[in-house]
């Protein structure tokens, strides 16, 4: 039936895919994009689930778009604009006295000034070490061995970077590294609050907790966002889906060929090399490249399958770590909600009142239960932005964790709105008027998010987010660089270098690899 | 004081034994044995000589149960082992025997073995090593069931000139017309055995592959069946000179089992070993296919020979020198053959050392008198396997 050629396909429109075939089309590629869902945007869409309310639906605010993209595809001239920049971010406390903290500025809840002075510290080295990487971020990851002399040169750049931090950083980059958050954090502060907000953003997406390896480097990985223009996050007008809303139009402009409700069921591939695609509906289409932004699990297991891949390369992709914690929850509201000790709910606030309290919760998903007492990011959009909830009413979305992905007893409507009490509850110990003015909820669990946005395990990052399997070494080796072991598949979601959130890099970078891929 | 306990000396190795052990005991009057994966395996029963010459000239019985064997079962058995092997199984029939080798990701030798085609969807690998978790690990996708069935099936190698007159001693008429790598089946009283004309000599030769229970009776019967016909159990050692005259490799000594290599370099590709031509690229994926395909098209670093060394001392484990007096490989595998009356050697050597004709010398060391000394003997290049009898072949097998 199709008798379009093209010369790359993109199977999916989350921003990643869409980001990708901008820059294919900018080179003069002819495009074809396949996405199964009605939209555009993956995880990074603005939907509706209760009359007259609109919600970001997985993401829910903007920290790390990087500013290439932005301005490269001239965003904002596509409807980009931001109903707010740069919330504060609000550690709640039951007693009211909250930390606020924006960038490298810290108050509230009775911070001693050491605490004040070593927080600036920790946030401009932590902003340093993540300057080391976001310049790896916007470029193909270098191989590790037998690489050419770009390469050489790349890994040489990485040195470099490290180097270039001084001897006394680069000794406490080599050393906080590979080890968790509360370590660092019990040495540095004293304050409750403020190690509970920074503990959390070292777990957030993650099968982690304070005390797990690798959440030091989540939490730079996190910082990276600073460098990018956002000392906090942002939250677009209209909600998550402006931002891809306008990446789509751009593609579109560059006659980009996008396609939705076109669910592909197989990469076709003869004698190594990938072909075509064929969607679920039967219909085929062919071209010299393909690029997946879905995530490695779904690429290799369920569209190429593990009878085309190698063994132990079939048994890598198996256990790239994909668990996911994270649950969101929506509420819709008939009022703004009190927040005791505060006025202004229009700020990222967090449940996490000590590193322990996040710890603790963690605790349960590593054996197949929900946590008692979740931790959690709460935003209200509707108050910055009027289009989401009619006048007078709010939407609330949070982000929960932990729920694990398996639960023990399953997800059911019982146990999911067992857990939608559970968080609750615990809101109304900081927003007591909160229970009496929810209208509506909607709970995503890993599994709900996997199911709806096609991300096995539902994870926020595609894969986990550490040591093993970052950079060079991302998603998994044999898949690296953007490229696969079949000939002519590629990747350009946030499974690849540098990883997840709204960002676009892993998309333009998977760009850049491809058109080299083609001239050689 | 009598400190006797049910428990092994601490210099005892605890080894299983086959279902043919008593009969293997009684037999193995050196009482030489050695372990061959956790199965006590004889090394000689009582003379080498007369054990080899069993094999050529008669009738050599060799127990290999040990040898690991799977039963590789489901809907998907061929795909999945089609996707395991180099070669091409969806040509293999129902009753036949293949030759493979099988390899990682990177296209380098896992192990080799024969498989069985048993029926449409069962199948029986035999191997030297155990690869449950590389099976297991090639599984996902297909549905298909491994089970390893070592000590489930006894079996036993029946090698020489008269193992076909031998059991067709045993009522088992028609065998003659089994064609080589074939499989058919047989009665012992109410028991199956299978029967299939294959074997590590090079010789007409069966391999009988039977339950436990019936093991002891049937190898009483075979002696019986025999004994005008020179039968005699033979060991390890006899079989290891017989093979290397057949020109058969045998992993773990000719090379090294991929996963187990430590040391960069030391794994061998198809290629290497002289097993290209059981390297299929015209068929559905296989472990290795992208490796081994740019290694065909640009060359490998090792070449595998067979060697003719001048004089009549084996060169084991020698170092092989070019003309240039460079040491360019060695030797895996050696004996002097008493029936072809020729120095054979096995040698891996660096490309392009191994082409047919170059001029190579093996490096022999040798104990005189209490005096070592060494040698630079002369090899050649040869193609074919030293010994290679038309009877191996002949259908209807020859009866003696
Ligand atoms: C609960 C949660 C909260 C998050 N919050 C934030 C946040 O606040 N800020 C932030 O920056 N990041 C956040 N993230 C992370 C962020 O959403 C993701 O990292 C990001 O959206 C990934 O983008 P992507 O384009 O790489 O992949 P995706 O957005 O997952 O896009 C992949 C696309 O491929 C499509 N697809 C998959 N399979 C097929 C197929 N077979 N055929 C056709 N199409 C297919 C999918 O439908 C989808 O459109 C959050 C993640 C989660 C899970």
């Amino acid at each position: 039936m199709a008798t379009d050629t093209f010369d790359v396909i993109v199977i999916g429109a989350g921003h990643n895919g869409l980001v990708c075939s901008n820059y294919l089309s900018r080179a003069g590629l002819k495009v074809l994009v396949l996405e199964a869902a009605a939209q555009a945007g993956g995880a990074c869409i603005t939907r509706s689930f209760s009359e007259g309310f609109a919600v970001s639906a997985c993401a829910h605010s903007v920290s790390q778009l990087h500013p290439d993209i932005v301005g490269d595809l001239g965003l904002e001239s596509l409807g980009l604009q931001y109903a707010v920049k740069n919330l504060k971010t609000i550690a709640l406390s039951e007693d009211g006295n909250h930390l606020s903290i924006l960038g490298e500025r810290v108050e509230g809840a009775q911070l001693s000034d050491s605490d004040r002075q070593a927080y600036g510290i920790f946030y401009n080295r932590t902003k340093r070490f993540a300057a080391v990487l976001a310049n790896l971020a916007g470029k193909c990851p270098p191989r590790l061995v037998e690489g050419g002399l770009t390469e050489k040169l790349s890994l040489f750049k990485l040195g470099l970077d490290i180097r270039m931090l001084g001897k006394t950083e680069m000794r406490e980059f080599m050393r906080i590294a590979t080890i968790n958050i509360f370590d660092v954090l019990e040495e540095q502060f004293e304050n409750p609050l403020l190690k509970g907000a920074i503990s959390f953003d070292a777990v957030l997406g993650a099968h982690m907790g304070p005390r797990s390896p690798n959440t030091v480097l989540a939490y730079i990985h996190r910082q990276m966002g600073s460098l990018f223009g956002f000392a906090g996050p942002a939250l677009p007008q209209g909600g998550m889906g402006t931002v891809t809303q306008a990446i789509a139009r751009a593609a579109v402009a560059n006659k980009v060929d996008i396609r939705y409700n076109c669910p592909v069921k197989e990469i076709t591939i003869d004698h190594g090399r990938a072909v075509g695609v064929v969607l679920q509906d039967g219909s085929t289409y062919s071209a010299a490249q393909i690029v997946s932004n879905a995530d490695p699990g779904t690429t290799f297991k369920g569209l190429v399958g593990y009878p085309k891949l190698d063994s132990g390369f079939a048994r890598r992709v198996e256990n790239i770590r994909t668990k996911s914690d994270c649950a969101k929850l929506h509420l819709t509201l008939d009022g703004l909600p009190e927040f005791t000790g505060s006025s202004d709910a229009g700020q990222r606030m967090l449940i996490a009142p000590d590193a322990a309290y996040v710890e603790r919760a963690f605790n349960h998903s590593k054996y197949g239960e929900y946590s008692s007492a979740p931790a959690m990011e709460i935003l209200i959009p509707s108050v910055h932005d009027a289009s989401l909830a009619p006048q007078g009413k709010h939407v609330m979305s949070i982000i929960v964790q932990y729920a694990p992905f398996m639960l023990r007893t399953g997800w059911d409507t019982q146990s999911k709105q067992a857990f939608t009490n559970i968080i609750v509850q615990r809101l109304a110990r900081y927003a007591p008027n909160l229970p009496g003015l929810i209208i509506d909820s909607e709970l995503l669990t890993p599994q709900d998010i996997e199911q709806e946005f096609r991300i096995t395990g539902g994870h926020w990052h595609h894969c986990e987010l550490a040591l093993d399997q970052i950079a060079m070494m991302r998603p998994v080796y044999g898949a690296t660089r953007y490229s696969t072991p079949i000939e002519g598949l590629y990747l350009c979601g946030a499974g690849c270098h540098p990883g997840g959130n709204v960002m676009g890099m892993a998309g333009k970078n998977s760009a850049a690899a491809i058109i080299k891929g083609r001239s050689t | 004081m009598n400190l006797k306990r049910n428990v092994p000396d601490h210099d005892e190795r605890m080894l299983l034994n086959t279902p043919f052990h008593s009969r293997l005991q009684k037999a193995c009057e050196l009482n030489e044995w050695e372990e061959w994966k956790g199965y006590k395996a004889p090394v000689i029963f009582t003379d080498l000589a007369q054990e080899y010459f069993a094999m050529r000239n008669s009738c050599g019985v060799f127990d290999l149960t040990p040898m690991t064997k799977y039963k590789i079962e489901g809907p998907d058995a061929t795909a999945y082992l089609d996707k395991l092997m180099t070669r091409n199984m969806t040509k293999q029939r129902v009753g036949q025997v293949l030759y493979v080798i099988w390899c990682d990701d990177e296209g380098q030798v896992l192990d080799d073995g024969t498989i069985f085609r048993l029926t449409d969807k069962r199948y029986r690998l035999c191997s030297a090593g155990r690869h449950m978790d590389w099976l297991q690990c090639t599984a996902p996708g297909f549905d298909v069931e491994i089970i390893d069935e070592t000590a489930e099936v006894a079996a036993l190698a029946v090698q020489g000139p008269t193992s076909c007159n031998i059991l067709q001693g045993l009522g088992w008429d028609g065998l003659e017309n089994l064609k080589p790598f074939n499989i058919t089946h047989f009665q012992f009283g109410e028991t199956p055995i299978t029967v299939s004309r294959t074997g590590f000599t090079g010789d007409l030769g069966y391999e009988l592959w039977m339950p436990p229970h019936c093991a002891e009776a049937f190898w009483d019967k075979l002696m019986e069946a025999g004994k005008d016909r020179g039968i005699m159990p033979i060991g390890s050692r006899a079989l290891d000179m017989v093979r290397i005259e057949a020109g058969f490799l045998q992993a773990g000594v000719d090379f090294v089992h991929a996963e187990t290599t430590v040391r960069s370099g030391r794994t061998r590709s198809p290629f290497e070993l002289g097993f290209g031509w059981l390297v299929h690229f015209d068929k559905a994926h296989f472990n290795g296919r992208k490796a081994l395909y740019q290694e065909k098209t640009q060359g490998s670093p090792h070449q595998f020979v067979k060697l003719d060394v001048a004089g009549n001392r084996p060169a084991e484990h020698a170092f092989i020198y070019n003309k240039h007096k460079k040491a360019v490989g060695s030797v895996t595998s050696a004996v002097w053959s008493p029936i072809t009356k020729t120095n054979i050697a096995f040698a891996s050597l660096e490309t392009p050392w191994g082409e047919a004709g170059t001029e190579l010398y093996a490096e022999i060391y040798f104990l005189r008198e209490l005096k070592w000394t060494r040698e630079m003997v002369k090899c050649s290049i040869v193609e074919e396997a030293a010994y290679n009898p038309v009877h191996r072949r002949a259908v209807p097998a020859r009866c003696l």
